[in-house]
């Protein structure tokens, strides 16, 4: 049974891509995108991968299609020009997948267990959990413990990702400075979506908390936590206009955020080694090493959720407001 | 009586993918963009509700039962507001609902279909 | 189950080229975007099939007492690649805007023409 669903999930996601780049309607292919993407978070349940699919809709279908469409609204929407050098782009691309469709034959047994990426770290991982972290999540473990350095690293990813974008096209126009009208004023005479907008929103950052906090327990943790409040607020700005959204979390705040995310990250970092461990080493953190590593993982999942709401509002903002 | 349950829910279940093909075809086939969201609005009702019943039925009286309560609420409320966005939007670009698209078939002739 | 798997991989491998085919060959730049984030969605379904095991669950100890789980790792460097993907999508999105300011176009072929000048 879980072979039909795949192979139809990935049949529909061929289709989907042929789709999208045989059209020239840029706002068709981002919309195509975003089935794309919802397309392959099902195949990545499908496959075990609760967490990554749960990431893969909540930025991949969500928030990059938010992203897209407000970078559209700011340029063209069509695409004008036919490509050029179909014919050899076409045979070198095609000789490529011939060859990886040749290499896939000599990879290993799909889901075999003596496969060689399952031997080495993996079984050490999903034993050892129990044992220095115990929690139920074996991936936020390895996110935020055994892997802590790459997560810190992507955190400023992120982060720099935010600094780029408010470089590049400022941090939004100071209220005053236009006159009114020129503010988006929002869907105002749009009664149904207001209305049913502003019942939802409270659970949607309600439901954004709860991903946050049982990342340790479930599929969650902070980025999905981050992309899904970031997309409760978004909507509130697209409901209410601009403007109102502005005043509600001004973009100072979203400064803030921003900066406050990664900075609580490497101060629990520099906690350790305060406290006599090393960089990172969440053990001596509390008296008990098991609540010290708890702790260090709830910590720095704040750190992350923080910083992805910032940095994903900061940047909508920034499109948002400019041009206008 | 989980008999009884099971055959329940793959009738639910059925119906529910039935009234989701429906959709799609009617939404291929329909000439504009009105007709065409009318359609696809089976999808969104019918076909989540029948769908979601059947699985609450497999799942039981577990938590599962009530996240999938949950969900078949938030999906009631918003789909049909989406819906009602789209076609919003719609008219304030400029699309009309077609003349063509209003009339019975015995009525008028077809002169060919509308683009939107 | 062997065909699924194999069916994965040569999917990873077509979903592979169409994204590198949009990169190379379409003069828009924000389609060239779009398949830049194909290329990247075709590299996490890689990862992701490989690390799955026959007869496992999502790596997430529950009360039901399965014992054989997929394998946490290559999730965790998904997760992060995901992230990072919508991280260079946004900067690049920026640059296609300032761009669209400066030279008023976004069409590659354009953009050069206008630089040539």
């Amino acid at each position: 049974m879980i072979v039909i669903f795949g192979i139809f999930l990935l049949t529909l996601l061929v289709i989907t891509a042929i789709a999208i780049v045989r059209t020239d309607n840029l706002f068709v292919a981002v919309m195509l995108l975003g089935i794309a993407s919802l397309l392959i978070a099902g195949n990545f349940f499908l496959l075990d991968a609760a967490d990554v699919a749960l990431t893969e809709a909540a930025v991949g279908a969500g928030i990059s299609t938010v992203l897209f469409l407000s970078a559209l609204a700011l340029t063209s929407e069509r695409e004008r020009a036919r490509s050029s050098n179909k014919a050899l782009s076409f045979t070198v691309v095609a000789a490529a997948a011939l060859i990886l469709i040749y290499a896939t034959f000599d990879k290993p047994r799909f889901g075999d267990p003596q496969a060689p990426s399952q031997i080495h770290v993996a079984p050490w991982y999903l034993e050892k959990t129990p044992e220095y972290i115990d929690i139920p999540n074996v991936v936020t473990a390895v996110l935020g413990s055994f892997r802590g350095y790459d997560t810190l690293g992507e955190v400023f990813v992120v982060f720099t990702a935010g600094i780029g974008v408010l470089f590049l096209l400022g941090s939004g126009v100071p209220l005053g400075s236009l006159p009114r009208e020129k503010f988006n004023e929002g869907l105002r005479h749009h009664l149904i979506p207001r209305v049913v907008g502003r019942v939802l929103i409270p659970f949607i950052l309600l439901f954004g908390l709860y991903v946050q906090f049982h990342g340790e327990y479930g599929p969650g943790g902070g980025f999905q936590a981050g992309a899904i409040i970031a997309a409760a607020i978004i909507l509130f700005a697209l409901l209410e206009g601009e403007k109102r959204a502005m005043s509600v979390i001004p973009a100072r705040a979203l400064l803030g955020l921003m900066a406050f995310g990664p900075l609580l990250y490497v101060a629990v970092g520099v906690a350790g080694i305060v406290l006599g461990g090393n960089f990172l080493d969440y053990s001596v953190l509390s008296s008990d090493s098991v609540k010290g590593q708890q702790l260090g993982i709830l910590l720095i999942e704040a750190g992350v959720g923080i910083t992805v709401t910032g940095v994903l509002l900061s940047i909508f903002h920034a499109f948002a407001a400019r041009g206008r | 009586m989980t008999m009884l349950l099971d055959i329940l829910s793959w009738v639910l279940l059925s119906l529910g993918g039935l009234s989701i093909l429906i959709g799609g075809i009617g939404a291929l086939r329909m000439p504009e963009l009105y007709t065409r969201m009318h359609a696809a609005s089976i999808t969104d009702s019918m076909g989540t509700i029948l769908v979601l019943l059947g699985i609450m039925l497999q799942a039981g009286w577990s938590l599962a039962t009530i996240k999938l309560i949950a969900i078949l609420l938030f999906l009631l409320l918003t789909s049909p507001t989406s819906s009602n966005a789209l076609a919003s939007a719609a008219l304030l670009a400029g699309t009309r609902p077609s003349e063509e698209a209003g009339q019975d078939v015995d009525e008028g002739e077809d002169e060919g279909e509308e683009k939107e | 189950m062997e065909f699924l798997g194999l069916y994965n991989y040569w999917v990873f491998a077509i979903l592979l080229m169409i994204g590198f085919y949009a990169v190379i060959a379409k003069r828009n730049l924000v389609k060239k975007l779009i398949g830049l984030s194909l290329f990247q969605t075709a590299v996490f379904l890689l990862y992701i099939t490989m690390g799955k095991v026959d007869g496992g669950t999502a790596p997430i100890f529950s009360d039901a007492g399965t014992t054989i789980f997929s394998n946490p790792l290559p999730q965790v460097l998904i997760l992060t690649a995901i992230v990072v993907g919508i991280s260079t999508t946004a900067l690049g999105l920026g640059i296609i805007v300032r761009l669209k300011e400066e030279y008023g176009s976004i069409e590659e072929h354009e953009i050069q023409e206008i630089d040539e000048q």
